[in-house]
């Protein structure tokens, strides 16, 4: 079973981000439980959604203690709670910024993953350019698929298509594909030596 | 169909499918999305020969529900909660009077203190009222109980309340296959009422019954959940040969024939429980589980056969009966009596206010109970610090204020406290 | 039908002149009253356990053989608990000729509600619904869902029964109670007897606010005006509501001859004020020939006995007359008299 903890505030899509990744993996063939942490929903305030993906009938229901991968929608999130807590120590994180881990002071936090398991990626500047609204969620998704390879880029473009119908869709679609080339690309750089920026 | 889809939608999809001719429902947290799902399908053409209707509260959710059932349509209706109670006079009614309303209970808390988060108190508090009350452990199950409520409501003219786990099942996203419109035509026929308001044949419904005659009607109820005793198991299993599934039936037993200790619990908290079992019979426990899926009638024969060879019983309560424990170990508690050699009781009250259960949680539990095992009613993850603290305050004052408040609080002063510990 | 034009002028007055019978055989039998004819559904019909000149079981006979012959006899009728309930359906028996669903005190307007969208659905929408009920059951408990199925504009005529107060229960004060009325829980003891002035509410002016198709007030004092109200109001879908002014010879200590006179005095001091209106806006009144005084409706109802002890005329009198003249100016009552 992959445990996946999506991170972020009411009005960015937390919820839609973990249906979304649920509908991928089901398109795989895969069983996949989705859900919200739930509260009074508002805006701003912080929200964690969960997405449970495995071969057999998923039967745990609780919330995500030990996740397989912390997926941060909004940095700021970090002063205020502990968005890793049960990470697993071969984990993925994958945070929603432009700007480096160091200069958002969890450094230290992504060094204690293996190499290659963290990632910032500017997903709500992906979100502007393609879709003209700061709404983060599928260019989160698009990495994560590059990323983790649990579930396959076609399939999350699919899911982003049903969740989102028609012109916003496909915007959305090419923002999934933008964030997925970037992490594909560091990783070659990675291989490389180089260096690559969004 | 399978399909990846939100609880309450394929709930509202079963529905539908059933040709309900009368909606009617006030919105209440966590059931909104089944009946917008309703609405929606009627709106969209979907479902057809169904009128919607905006009622102003429960009490008259369930009164509109009434009226249509006695004039011979097929009525449902859904709420949870505060919402239930509000209806509890029109609850008892509907059973007294006979008619096959279908009810989606989407489990929730009741206050004080105002909570919207998943328990079985609503469930627990309306049990005497005579409606039939069934338990869904997923999703699937939630969807098909629906489509087998209707059928069991008009054999047996008994209003049928489907109890789902509010958020937890409710607001969960996952694969569930959806029937088609000729499967669930052939396995659910017309409404054809045992009493209807006709012009054409006028009887008088509802009079009023003296002592006289009172004890003979209220008997009648309860014979005629004798009687749903066994035809609720004739229906789950007409509806496995159907569609090809389990759905509802008394109960159903996991790895239990050869436990020691078998767990007894309802709805969600199964499948988690589930997950520890396997876990715990890795380590060389004798443990299993008993899934009550039938909550009203009480299968208490059928549940004696499936824990008679237990050595000890832990059942776990998501509602807490106060004053006296847990309910559903009450009601295990006097079936188990009629046993030669009863298995020892144990009785735990999880999950309260939406609190999860989670594995560690049950683990710790379930061995406790055979190595430490506790007198009454032991409340998981209690927080007893917390506790101690607020009984310390409260008999140093008169006026101390409002409990709840005192403890969140005290809650979150803590919370900060440890955030502060693991930034540093 | 029975069909008096109630616009303009009426071609008939009747006048009480001292025998009780309101005089059927002087008029054309196409404009006799449901009531005179022998054909009549008596859809209550007699056995029922009411009081000895109960004038709700009254009320509800003339209404409801109205509603029936308008109807064509497709009607089905929605019982709020109260006195017409219990005494019309004594366990075996039921005095009721026609489909009768008794549910709950306070919902009688949303089961109402169900039985009209459940015929709809089923193709049977030419049967028609009556939700009744006394005004505890209708102002009090019942308001919820009665405003409910207002604002839905739900297919269902309501008509409420008012002999202001619980009665079924011992005559305890409801919303619709007089001011200085005595009832078991506004006794006439201390400074101020009685029900309390400055409280209370006319449901009637409520379901005017509502906008729904027709409001209208009657009393059994005027059948014939009772029985037009009701055929008119089944010749209109949507939500309607008739408030029937019927007098408790019990719950007012009246004696049980007096229903009608008790009744006739009501309308005629102007406290039951006599109208009809339509998506919103009063359309008719009832005038009085002559306005009489509220002393003689008070005097022979001993709920108003601490009012007038010891041959005193209480104050508080001055102000129930100052009730009934605000409905007289605020409805136009009063037939305008001759320059």
């Amino acid at each position: 079973m992959f445990q996946v903890r999506i991170h972020g505030r009411g009005g960015q899509g937390v919820v839609t981000a973990a249906e979304m990744l649920s509908v991928a993996a089901f398109l795989e063939g895969k069983h996949a439980q989705a859900f919200p942490s739930f509260g009074s929903e508002r805006t701003g305030a912080p929200v964690v959604a969960f997405c449970r993906i495995d071969e057999r009938e998923i039967r745990l229901r609780e919330p995500i203690q030990t996740p397989d991968a912390v997926i941060v929608q909004d940095p700021t999130l970090f002063r205020a709670l502990d968005v890793t807590e049960g990470l697993k120590p071969d984990g993925y994180l994958i945070v929603n910024t432009a700007r480096s881990f160091a200069d958002i002071h969890i450094e230290a936090r992504a060094a204690r993953l293996p190499p290659g398991h963290a990632f910032a990626v500017p997903a709500t500047e992906f979100a502007l350019k393609y879709v003209n609204r700061p709404a983060p969620n599928t260019a989160l998704l698009g990495a994560f698929a590059a990323e983790v390879g649990i579930v396959s880029l076609d399939s999350v473009l699919e899911a982003i298509r049903r969740a989102f119908p028609g012109k916003v869709g496909e915007a959305n679609v090419e923002a999934a594909r933008a964030a997925h080339a970037l992490i594909g690309a560091r990783a070659a750089a990675q291989l490389s030596g180089a260096h690559v920026d969004a | 169909m399978l399909e990846q889809i939100e609880g309450s939608k394929a709930m509202a999809r079963a529905i539908a499918l059933c040709r309900p001719q009368v909606v009617c429902a006030y919105p209440i947290t966590p059931q909104t999305h089944i009946v917008e799902g309703v609405g929606d399908l009627v709106r969209a053409g979907e479902l057809k020969d169904c009128e919607f209707i905006n009622v102003e509260s429960e009490f008259a959710a369930l009164s509109v529900a009434i009226g249509a059932s006695a004039a011979g349509a097929r009525a449902y209706t859904a709420t949870a909660s505060q919402g239930l109670l509000f209806m509890a006079e029109a609850v008892y009614n509907a059973a007294g009077l006979g008619l096959p309303i279908v009810m989606t209970l989407g489990n929730r808390a009741i206050g004080a203190p105002i909570n919207i988060w998943n328990d079985h108190s609503d469930a627990m508090a309306l049990r005497e009222s005579g409606w039939i009350q069934l338990f869904a452990e997923t999703n699937q199950e939630a969807a098909d109980l629906h489509i087998l409520a209707f059928r069991l409501a008009e054999e047996l003219s008994c209003p049928t309340m489907v109890c789902v786990d509010g958020f937890i099942l409710t607001h969960a996203v996952e694969r569930i296959d959806i029937p088609d419109q000729a499967s669930v035509d052939a396995y659910l026929p017309p409404y054809e009422p045992v009493q209807s308001l006709d012009p054409a044949d006028p009887i008088s419904i509802g009079a009023m019954v003296g002592p006289e005659a009172f004890t003979e009607v209220r008997y009648l109820q309860h014979f005629k959940h004798q009687k749903a005793l066994d035809l609720i198991e004739r229906l789950s299993a007409d509806f496995a040969a159907r569609f090809g599934r389990v759905a509802g039936g008394l109960l159903r037993s996991y790895r239990a024939e050869d436990a020691d200790l078998v767990v007894v619990a309802m709805g969600s908290i199964n499948g988690t429980i589930k997950d520890v079992i396997d876990e715990m019979r890795e380590d060389g426990l004798a443990i299993g589980l008993v899934t009550l899926t039938t909550f009203r009638p009480f299968p208490a024969r059928a549940l004696n056969a499936a824990l008679e060879r237990a050595r000890d019983v832990l059942v776990i309560d998501r509602a807490l009966d106060v004053g006296m424990g847990g309910p559903l170990a009450s009601h295990v508690a006097i079936a188990l009596r009629d046993l030669p050699r009863p298995p020892r009781l144990h009785s735990a009250i999880a999950g309260l206010g939406g609190r999860p259960t989670p594995k560690t949680s049950l683990h710790r539990l379930f061995r406790q109970a055979t190595t430490q095992p506790w007198e009454g009613p032991h409340f998981l993850d209690l927080n007893e610090a917390v506790i101690a603290r607020e009984i310390h305050r409260r008999s140093k004052a008169r006026r101390a204020g409002p409990t709840a408040e005192a403890i969140l609080k005290q809650m979150e002063i803590e919370r900060v406290a440890r955030l502060e510990r693991s930034a540093s | 039908m029975t069909q008096l034009p109630l616009d303009g002028a009426q071609k008939l007055k009747f006048y009480q002149k001292g025998t009780l019978t309101v005089g059927n055989r002087l008029i054309d039998e196409a404009e006799r009253t449901v009531q005179a004819s022998a054909a009549r559904s008596n859809a209550l019909t007699s056995g029922h356990r009411a009081c000895k000149g109960c004038g709700e079981a009254l009320g509800a006979r003339y209404a409801i053989d109205a509603a029936m012959k308008a109807t064509g006899g497709q009607l089905i009728a929605v019982n709020a608990t109260g006195c017409l309930e219990v005494f019309t359906t004594p366990y075996p028996e039921t005095s009721w000729q026609m489909p009768w669903l008794h549910s709950l005190f306070g919902n009688a307007a949303a089961v109402a509600t169900g039985v009209a969208a459940a015929l709809r659905r089923e193709g049977r929408d030419h049967v028609r619904v009556v939700a009744q009920g006394g005004d505890g059951g209708t102002t009090d408990i019942g308001f919820g869902c009665l405003s409910g199925m207002f604002e839905r504009n739900d297919d269902v005529l309501y008509i409420c029964y008012d002999n202001e107060g619980y009665m079924n229960t011992g005559v305890q004060r409801s919303s619709a109670t007089p001011p200085a009325a005595r009832t078991a829980t506004t006794p006439a003891l201390g400074p101020e007897p009685g029900n309390v002035f400055g409280t209370g509410k006319f449901v009637p002016k409520i379901a005017v606010a509502h906008d729904i198709p027709y409001v209208a007030t009657a009393s059994v004092a005027d059948l014939h005006d009772l029985e037009a109200k009701v055929t008119k109001a089944m010749g209109f879908r949507g939500a309607r509501y008739i408030q029937i002014h019927v007098p408790c010879p019990l719950g007012w200590g009246a004696a049980s001859h007096d229903t009608i006179r008790l009744a006739r005095l009501a309308i005629e001091t102007g406290l039951f004020p006599i109208f009809e209106a339509e998506a919103g806006r009063i359309t008719h009144v009832r005038k009085i020939r002559r306005a009489l005084p509220v002393i003689d409706y008070l005097r022979p109802q001993r709920r108003f006995a601490h009012l007038l002890r010891g041959g005193q005329i209480d104050p508080r009198v001055a102000r129930i007359q100052a009730i009934a003249d605000r409905h007289i100016a605020d409805y136009g009552l009063v037939e305008e008299s001759a320059a």
